[in-house]
């Protein structure tokens, strides 16, 4: 890590970022997570060759200069804890060299790297969660280490759409609480108070919490949690801790309430991964509105798709807007119920699968979670997409929450 | 004394040569002289906001990546004011780029759609033919008319 106190050096490899008016964005949102951006050193008048030398020819000098900057912060020249590659959205050049140059890092170096395409509307807020995570991974390997929760613990994952809380002792999970987010703080302490009740235990004896999701900010300094951590360090650490796959390689797919994470994880650290989407016709917004429409509750949408053949709909869930007509249009047309769920559900792992997995390598095992996860109807689908077997452990919607409660057992013997 | 436009936009070579010869070179340095920073090929300006790639949509649509909408927004008003042009192909790296081919294309298309005098030649390839670049270069900007034939 660098030398400056508690400052993570991430390698800004971009294609000319700062032209874009997001510079001061991507600079705020790094001084929030105690980071600082540094520009690999590099030979100028070795540009006009790289492509040759990397096996990529481009046109654009700058997409030349990060191939040439990845190979110094590969080849040690520029010491970095971490990079970040970004490149602008709808480049078709850009997003070549962005996923080759992020593949070369990760193939030939254990530097965590994130990849992002930006707009002008690109905000320090969106760019938060993730440089968050990178500067986790970089800072905190040790507390990632965790393989088994101690003590007694906690964990509150405050998501967009329900809040979950898990009280765990000595390795298991002994009370849970999920209810719909809405205001964040009474959602959070509706939810703990469940999981306390169920436990058996007074708060007081709780010996650490963590606080992970959207309000996790808010929450963590109301319940003075130990641990404040994003989703997805969090998340990843639960899901490879609940599939117990804690050993070797693994992804892990997070369909959210508002978003979803694709994670390639390894020894239950993440390395590379992705936040999306652009939509919410790909998370589980879009369910609980396919579920609306269909005059079912959400826990039913499940059983309802395996019993559909997903063909027999075309549905377009790329956007919110956009699927919900193609669900109206199809009804009338006279689709049976159980087509339409199965096709809502392949069409947002089939998004998934196009927008997200296309920038994490994908290794088995994949383990799905997230509270779609136990929608019957989408694990088969990603299945059936990507043709290996998809693990949804037990308790996959409280992933957040175990997660939390793991890594903040770190804090007991601290 | 003309306005000549140089490609490409940040050469301080071409930009010199301009100047020499009694022209005013319409170059991207004026244009970022007040805020740099040396993070990137050409020294790029760190005071664009986002208001700047929708200035840059008077020369691109809104498809078009924010990046070359920021670049064209300094170098968009640049190829609206000039009189000449001066294009050179194939150039390396360290005499000048600004780092994305897209914008590359649309600066060389609107000069090209501009009913100006323009010379446009490829960068040396030996030390040979570097005498004859620069003479092809002077010759343009002596055709070029000077302040007092204006």
């Amino acid at each position: 890590m660098s030398e400056e106190a508690g400052i993570v050096k991430i390698a800004l490899v971009s294609c000319g970022s700062e032209y874009s008016g997001v510079q001061p964005e991507f600079e705020a949102a790094a001084t929030e997570v105690n980071a600082k951006f540094v520009y690999p050193e590099i030979d100028v008048a070795g540009l006009d060759n790289i492509g040759r030398e990397f096996g990529l020819e481009v046109a654009s000098g700058d997409l030349r200069l990060m191939m040439a900057r990845a190979k110094a912060v590969v080849e040690g020249t520029t010491h970095v804890d971490g990079v970040f590659i970004t490149t602008c959205f709808r480049c078709a050049e850009g997003a070549i060299v962005r996923n080759e140059v992020r593949r070369y890092i990760h193939k030939h170096s254990n530097i965590p790297v994130i990849s992002y395409s930006f707009t002008e509307r690109t905000t320090a807020g969106t760019l938060l969660t993730r440089l968050e995570a990178l500067t986790t991974v970089a800072r905190r390997r040790h507390l990632l280490a965790r393989e088994a929760q101690t003590g007694l613990t906690a964990g509150i994952d405050s998501g967009s759409t329900t809040t979950k809380a898990v009280v765990m002792r000595d390795n298991e999970i002994i009370g849970s609480g999920w209810v719909p987010t809405t205001k964040v703080l009474e959602s959070a302490e509706e939810a703990y108070s469940l999981a306390l009740k169920e436990a058996g235990v007074p708060r007081e004896e709780i010996q650490a919490l963590g606080t992970t999701g959207y309000g996790r900010f808010l929450i963590g300094k109301h319940f003075n949690a130990q641990l404040i951590q994003e989703e997805i360090t969090v998340n990843s650490k639960g899901a490879v801790y609940l599939a117990d796959c804690q050993t070797g390689p693994a992804t892990v797919i997070d369909i959210g309430g508002m978003d979803n994470k694709a994670i390639s994880v390894d020894d239950g650290i993440p390395g590379m991964f992705t936040m999306g989407g652009i939509c919410a016709g790909a998370s589980g917004r879009f369910f609980e509105m396919i579920s609306k429409r269909l005059g079912v509750d959400i826990t039913e949408l499940g059983a309802l798709a395996v019993k559909g053949v997903q063909e027999n709909v075309t549905m377009n869930s790329y956007c919110i807007v956009f699927g919900i007509q193609s669900l109206v249009n199809s009804l009338a047309k006279g689709a049976i119920p159980e087509d339409v769920a199965a096709a809502a559900c392949y069409s947002v792992v089939e998004q998934i699968f196009e927008q997200q997995l296309q920038e994490v390598d994908v290794k088995e095992p994949l383990i799905l979670v997230g509270g779609s996860s136990l929608i019957e109807g989408v694990p088969k689908a990603l299945g059936d997409l990507l043709k290996i077997d998809v693990l949804v452990p037990k308790n996959s919607h409280l992933i957040g929450a175990v997660g939390a409660a793991l890594l903040a057992s770190g804090y007991v013997e601290e | 004394m003309a306005k000549v436009f140089i490609y490409p936009v940040n050469s301080l070579i071409l930009a010199d040569l301009v100047e020499r010869f009694g022209h005013k070179p319409l170059a991207v340095m004026n244009q970022v002289r007040e805020k740099v920073t040396n993070i990137s090929l050409d020294s790029p300006p760190v005071n664009i906001t986002p208001e700047d790639p929708k200035v840059g949509l008077r020369y691109a649509a809104v498809e078009v990546p924010a990046g070359v909408r920021g670049r064209m927004s300094l170098i968009g008003p640049l190829i609206e004011d000039a009189e000449a042009a001066i294009i050179v192909e194939a150039p390396p790296v360290n005499f000048g780029c600004v780092g994305c081919n897209r914008t590359n294309e649309l600066m060389r298309y609107l000069v090209r759609s501009k009913d100006i005098p323009i010379l446009e030649l490829r960068y040396p390839d030996s030390e040979e033919n570097a005498p004859e670049f620069v003479y092809k270069i002077k010759a343009f900007l002596e055709s070029l008319p000077r302040e007092e034939e204006k």
